[in-house]
C-alpha cells in the first residue's frame, strides 16, 4: 500500500550520528525536514472529501450527499468547541484551571467522529475529546472540575454514553473492548439499528501495550468497535516517528481489520469515515480502525513549551489546512450561508465563552468530606472513621487557629 | 446484589465432603446460577476447566459466551472485565497464577479501583480477580508468590482469602455479590488437600469479618490463607507443651477486621502474625502497628512476625526454609512469651 514513508531518515552527507552540534537540544534541519515532510502530508490513502482551500472532492467509498444544513452545523459545532477551548486556556492562565488540555487544531477530527456516533452508542474518551463531549451533550462546564482540582469527573458516563476521561494512556481503550464485547453478547450487534463503541486514543498511545492488546480482543471477540486514533502529530515532545515505523492505520492489517486513515482536519471526511465504520459495527464487521490524520495546534497542555521540540514552520504549514476556515471558505464559496449565519455564530459563541467563564469563576471548592466519598459502592466504616476524625480535627479549628492542634494532642 | 444466604445447587445433597477448590467450582456455578451477568475470563478457563480445574465444566454447561478462554494478556482480562462491568456484567477474572498478576496491575490500580470514586459512585466495579497465591508446590518462578500487600496498600480494592473449603465455598459468592472489586486470593496448594463438610443450606459469616477458628489463652496467633492451617498446627504441637494458643483466620485483608485480634490480644498481651509474604511494608507490618496503637497497655511484647524473608521467591528447593513452618511459629511464640 503506498504510503508516506516514516521510516527515520539516514543523516544525509555522512554526518555521524551522534555529533556534537552547536544547536544542542534544538531539532536538526534534517530532523525538521523530515518532520515537515511528515506532518504535511496525509500519502494517497489520505481520505478526504474538503480540501484546506474549501473544495469539494469526491472519494469512490466515502463520498456522501452534503447538504448545506449539515455543513452549517458542523461549522457551528467546530466554533462552539475551540472558543470553548480558547476560553478554558485563558481561565488556566488566570489562575482559573490548575491545567488544560488543548484542542486547537484537532475540531473536525472531533466533531467528525463524534457527530457519526447515535445515542445507543458508547464513547470512551483520553482526555482531550472536549469536542467529542460536546456531541455527546455533556454540559462543556462539566470538564472543568477535573482541570479546576474538584473532582475526578463528574458527568454521567451511562445518561451521556461518554465514558468519563481516562488519563493514564491507552487504559481505556481495553475498557472499551470490554464494552463492545458486552454489547456483542447482549445481542446488540448484528443490524443497521444496533449498537458500536467508539475509543479514542492518540499516537503516542499507539506504543502502549494496553493499546495492542485492545485490538488483539476486540478482533477475536468480533468487537463492535471503532478505534479512532487521532494522529496530531505529536505525544509531547515526541514525534509520531518515535512511535511507529509504519503509518498507524497499516497496524490494522496486523490484527485482521480494516484501517482507514482519514482528514482529521476534514470534517466531512471524518463524519462519514465514522459513519461508515460505526455502521460495520453494528451490523457485526467489527472493528474498525481510523487513523485521523490532524495535528495539535497548541501545547500538550498549558505546562509544555512546543518551541523546545519543533519549529514555528510546521505549524504555520497546518495553519494552512485549518479545519473550521476550510468549511467556512466552502459555505461562502457555495452560497450555503450568508453572512448573517457567521454572525449569529460569533455571536453565539461569545454568549458561550461568557457563561463557561462566569461559571468557572463561581466554581466552589469541594467540602473537605468529597476526599472520602465513594471510594467504595458498600458502606466503609474504616473510609467513614478516618473522615470522621478528619473533619473533628478540622472542626476544632473553628474560631481559634490554635485548637484543633490542641485537640489533636488530647485526642 | 444482595449477598447469598441459601443457595439451592441441583440435587446435590447439602452436605457434601469438599476439597477447597472443589469449593470454588460449586460456588462459582451457584453464582453463575443466580445471576446471569456472571462471567468468567481467564487464560485456559473453558475447555481446560483453567489449569487449577477451579472452572471444571463451567464453559461446558453455561456455552463460551459465559466462561470465556481469553487471548493471553493479564491486563486485557482485567481491562475488559472492566468495560464489561460497565456495561452491567459482573466479571470473575482468573489470574493464572499469582506472579502473572502485574501486567494487570496498572487496570487494577488505575481504573478498576478508581472508577467509583472517579465517577462520585455513578459507575459500579464489581468485579472479582480471583488469584491462586502462596508457595510450597515446588514450582518454578512467578509461581508461589504472595502478592496481597500490594492490592491491600489500594484504596478503593478489596482483599480477601480463604483458608478452608467452607469459607471457598461462600466468599466466592460474597465477593461475587460485592458491588466493589474484590482481589480473591486461593491458598493454590491446598487446593486439593483434605476435605471438610460444606453444608450448602447454612447460614455463612459475613465476607469482610475475622474469626477465632482456635481459642486460646497464652497468646494469638493471626493468619490468613494457606498460613492458617501451618498455625493451627502449631497451637496442636503447642497445646501438648501445656501452652493456649488463640489462633484467629483474618479472612479478610482490606479491609481489615481487626476487632477479634484486639479483643484477643487484650486478653493474652502476646501476638505473633504470621504470613508467607515479606514482612517489610506489608499487612503484617499494618496489623503490627493498629494492635500496638489499639492495644498499647496490653502488650506483654512487641508483636512478632514470622513471614517470608525480604528476598524475591527463592528456588524451590529453598522454598522450605523460606515459608512460615511450625518450628518458626513456636519459635516467635516462645520469644514472646519469654519476653
Amino acid at each position: 500500500m503506498p504510503s508516506v514513508d516514516h521510516r527515520p531518515q539516514p543523516p544525509p552527507g555522512g554526518t555521524p550520528v551522534g555529533a556534537p552540534t552547536t544547536n544542542a537540544g534544538r531539532p536538526s534541519a534534517q530532523q525538521v525536514i523530515a518532520g515537515l515532510r511528515a506532518t504535511s502530508e496525509g500519502g494517497e490513502d489520505l481520505v478526504q472529501l474538503l480540501t484546506p482551500e474549501g473544495e469539494r472532492v469526491h472519494h469512490p467509498q466515502f463520498d456522501f450527499d452534503v447538504d448545506a444544513e449539515l455543513l452549517r452545523g458542523l461549522y457551528r459545532d467546530m466554533v462552539l468547541v475551540r472558543r470553548f477551548d480558547r476560553e478554558a486556556n485563558a481561565l488556566q492562565r488566570q489562575g482559573q484551571l490548575g491545567i488544560w488540555v488543548p484542542l486547537l487544531g484537532q475540531e473536525a477530527a472531533q466533531v467528525g467522529a463524534g457527530r457519526a456516533l447515535r445515542p445507543q452508542d458508547m464513547a470512551f474518551p483520553s482526555y482531550r475529546e472536549h469536542g467529542v463531549a460536546w456531541c455527546r451533550g455533556v454540559e462543556m462546564t462539566d470538564l472543568f472540575g477535573i482541570f479546576r482540582g474538584t473532582d475526578h469527573g463528574s458527568w454521567d458516563p451511562r445518561s451521556t454514553g461518554f465514558h468519563l476521561y481516562t488519563i493514564v494512556i491507552g487504559n481505556q481503550c481495553l475498557n472499551a473492548a470490554g464494552y463492545a464485547m458486552g454489547q456483542r453478547f447482549d445481542g446488540k450487534v448484528g443490524d443497521a439499528d444496533g449498537e458500536a463503541t467508539m475509543v479514542f486514543f492518540g499516537d503516542g498511545a499507539t506504543s502502549q501495550g494496553d493499546v495492542h492488546e485492545a485490538m488483539v480482543w476486540g478482533a477475536v471477540y468480533d468487537a463492535p468497535l471503532v478505534f479512532y486514533c487521532q494522529n496530531n502529530q505529536w505525544a509531547i515532545s515526541e514525534s509520531v516517528e518515535r512511535q511507529s515505523r509504519v503509518p498507524l492505520y497499516q497496524r490494522a492489517r496486523g490484527y485482521g481489520f480494516p484501517g482507514i486513515r482519514v482528514d482529521g482536519n476534514d470534517v466531512l471526511a471524518c463524519l462519514a469515515v465514522s459513519n461508515w465504520a460505526l455502521d460495520e459495527c453494528r451490523s457485526g464487521n467489527g472493528p474498525v480502525l481510523i487513523e485521523a490524520f490532524t495535528y495539535r495546534m497548541d501545547a500538550h497542555t498549558t505546562t509544555d513549551d512546543p518551541t523546545r521540540y519543533r519549529l514555528t514552520d510546521e505549524l504555520e504549514a497546518w495553519k494552512l489546512k485549518d479545519p473550521i476556515e476550510r468549511v467556512r471558505v466552502h459555505l461562502i464559496r457555495e452560497g450555503g450561508a450568508d453572512q448573517a449565519f457567521f454572525d449569529e455564530v460569533q455571536a453565539e459563541s461569545d454568549r458561550f465563552a461568557g457563561e463557561v467563564r462566569e461559571f468557572c469563576f463561581n466554581m466552589p471548592d469541594p467540602p473537605p468530606e468529597r476526599t472520602f466519598a465513594n471510594v467504595y459502592a458498600e458502606p466503609s466504616p474504616a473510609v467513614d472513621a478516618q473522615r470522621d476524625e478528619h473533619l473533628a480535627y478540622l472542626a476544632g479549628f473553628d474560631g481559634d487557629e490554635h485548637a484543633g492542634a490542641d485537640a489533636w494532642r488530647k485526642h | 446484589m444482595a449477598a447469598p444466604t441459601k443457595t439451592p445447587v441441583g440435587t446435590a445433597p447439602e452436605v457434601q465432603q469438599l476439597t477447597i477448590g472443589k469449593s470454588l467450582n460449586i460456588g462459582l456455578r451457584a453464582a453463575m446460577e443466580a445471576d446471569p451477568k456472571v462471567i468468567i475470563l481467564g487464560e485456559d478457563v473453558g475447555k481446560l476447566g483453567g489449569v487449577f480445574r477451579i472452572t471444571d465444566g463451567l464453559q461446558k454447561d453455561f456455552g463460551e459466551q459465559r466462561v470465556l478462554d481469553t487471548p493471553l494478556a493479564e491486563s486485557g482480562i482485567i481491562g475488559t472485565a472492566i468495560g464489561l462491568a460497565i456495561r452491567g456484567y459482573r466479571p470473575v477474572c482468573e489470574i493464572q497464577f499469582d506472579g502473572f498478576v502485574f501486567p494487570g496491575f496498572d487496570q487494577i490500580v488505575s481504573q478498576l479501583a478508581k472508577l467509583h470514586y472517579r465517577s462520585q459512585g455513578k459507575v459500579r466495579m464489581p468485579v472479582v480477580v480471583r488469584i491462586p497465591f502462596g508457595g510450597g508446590i515446588g514450582a518454578v518462578e512467578h509461581h508461589s508468590e504472595s502478592p496481597e500487600s500490594l492490592f491491600a496498600h489500594v484504596a478503593g480494592l478489596k482483599v480477601v482469602s480463604c483458608s478452608n473449603p467452607v469459607d471457598a465455598y461462600w466468599m466466592i459468592q460474597q465477593a461475587i455479590a460485592c458491588d466493589d472489586p474484590v482481589l480473591f486470593f486461593e491458598p493454590k496448594r491446598l487446593y486439593h488437600q483434605k476435605k471438610a463438610p460444606v453444608d450448602t443450606t447454612a447460614t455463612p459469616d459475613p465476607l469482610f469479618a475475622s474469626r477465632v477458628v482456635r481459642p486460646g489463652t497464652a497468646a494469638t496467633l493471626v493468619a490468613y490463607g494457606p498460613s492458617l492451617g501451618v498455625c493451627l498446627d502449631a497451637a496442636t504441637a503447642a497445646d501438648e507443651d501445656g501452652t493456649s494458643l488463640e489462633v484467629i483466620d483474618l479472612r479478610t485483608l482490606s479491609p481489615l477486621d481487626l476487632e477479634p485480634v484486639f479483643e484477643s490480644v487484650r486478653r493474652t498481651g502476646h501476638l505473633v502474625v504470621v504470613s508467607e509474604a515479606p514482612s517489610e511494608a506489608s499487612l503484617t507490618s499494618e496489623i503490627a502497628a493498629r494492635v500496638q496503637q489499639e492495644c498499647f497497655y496490653s502488650l506483654e511484647a512487641p508483636v512478632l512476625r514470622v513471614t517470608g524473608f525480604d528476598t524475591p521467591y527463592p528456588p524451590a528447593k529453598l522454598e522450605e526454609g523460606y515459608l512460615p513452618d511450625l518450628d518458626r511459629i513456636l519459635h516467635a511464640v516462645d520469644r514472646s512469651l519469654a519476653w
